[in-house]
């Protein structure tokens, strides 16, 4: 194989959630399941090998937990409007395609901020540009130029989070300027 | 069990029966969007979306009546895979479906993706025309 070789730092989240979803499928975490656990994860890692992940060399736990409670709190909002709107709109529902260009160009944070948006009922990924990282979003219930501009906002405030949890600091420092401006 | 846990217990099962009850009112969401929604897009809403919540609740609502700690760890790589799943699903759906143009145009009040696409498609030497004869020839 002539692919190159990632670090173990790099390698380390992938292997220590293979070690968790043993451990867990196993329900035992006793320390000698864990090391064979993490045995068979290298042993995964090494045989079928996958494009390294890109980090961006920090994780900010401090944003991460009230982020994950602000997603959890969406989600449950958004799932009660879209069961409002399929018993009350049904058939005559309104929703738009909108595209969304997003500030940072990793493919990690292109596709957490995806992942996060498809999970908040209301709006899905239809399509992604990479080259241009914009992603083009079908909402549900977006009836005029407003609404777009309200769900192209959310998404953005959304890739902002993340890049405030595991951006770059490059991309963090840009985002700083662009809120202080 | 002992009577001095008894009014613990019943907070837990009431807090199981609520979210028991809600994830399986998000289950019924689910199958009125389905029904109601009038296109492919907005019934991928229905069909994936509202259910990431209802197993949540009921994952959760699992987990408390279980009272073993071992159970949780399971439960929680249950719910990340939904959460790593769900949107690939949706996604490959939707997209396969906007190709294909199972949607409504006159249901959209806005529609940025159609020029990047016709575009595409003038690029690679398709026209329209392919398109709408491939939909019909089915």
């Amino acid at each position: 194989m002539s692919r190159k070789r990632i670090s173990l730092r790099q390698e380390l989240p992938l292997l220590v959630w293979l070690v968790i979803v043993w451990g867990a499928l196993w329900r035992d975490f006793s320390p000698g399941n864990l090391l064979f656990g993490a045995l068979i994860a290298v042993l995964v890692a090494r045989l079928f090998y996958l494009p390294p992940v890109e980090l961006g060399g920090r994780f900010n736990v401090l944003r991460a937990v009230p982020f994950a409670l602000m997603f959890l709190a969406k989600v449950v909002a958004a799932s009660f409007q879209v069961l409002y709107l399929a018993v009350a709109k049904g058939p005559k529902v309104i929703s738009a395609v909108v595209a969304v260009p997003l500030r940072s160009h990793s493919d990690l944070l292109v596709t957490a901020t995806g992942h996060i948006t498809a999970l908040i009922p209301g709006s899905l990924v239809v399509e992604v540009d990479r080259s241009t990282s914009t992603l083009y979003i079908h909402g549900i219930n977006v009836r005029n130029a407003e609404d777009a501009a309200r769900l192209r906002k959310d998404v953005r405030d959304t890739e902002a989070g993340l890049i405030r949890i595991m951006g770059t600091q490059a991309e963090l420092s840009a985002l700083n300027q662009e809120v202080a401006a | 069990m002992n009577p001095e846990t008894f009014s613990g217990d019943s907070v837990i099962d009431a807090v199981s029966a609520v979210f028991m009850v809600v994830g399986a009112l998000m289950s019924l969401a689910a199958a009125v969007g389905l029904l109601r929604f009038p296109d492919l897009m907005t019934r991928m809403h229905a069909a994936t979306k509202p259910q990431v919540l209802g197993l949540f609740l009921l994952l959760f609502a699992l987990g408390l009546q279980m009272r073993t700690w071992w159970v949780w760890p399971v439960l929680v790589v249950a719910w990340i895979f939904q959460l790593l799943t769900v949107p690939v699903s949706a996604h490959m759906v939707g997209r396969a479906g906007y190709r294909t143009k199972h949607l409504h145009p006159e249901l959209l009040s806005t529609d940025e993706l159609e020029a990047v696409v016709q575009q595409a498609a003038g690029k690679r030497g398709f026209t329209d025309d392919d398109g709408d004869e491939a939909t019909a020839g089915r």
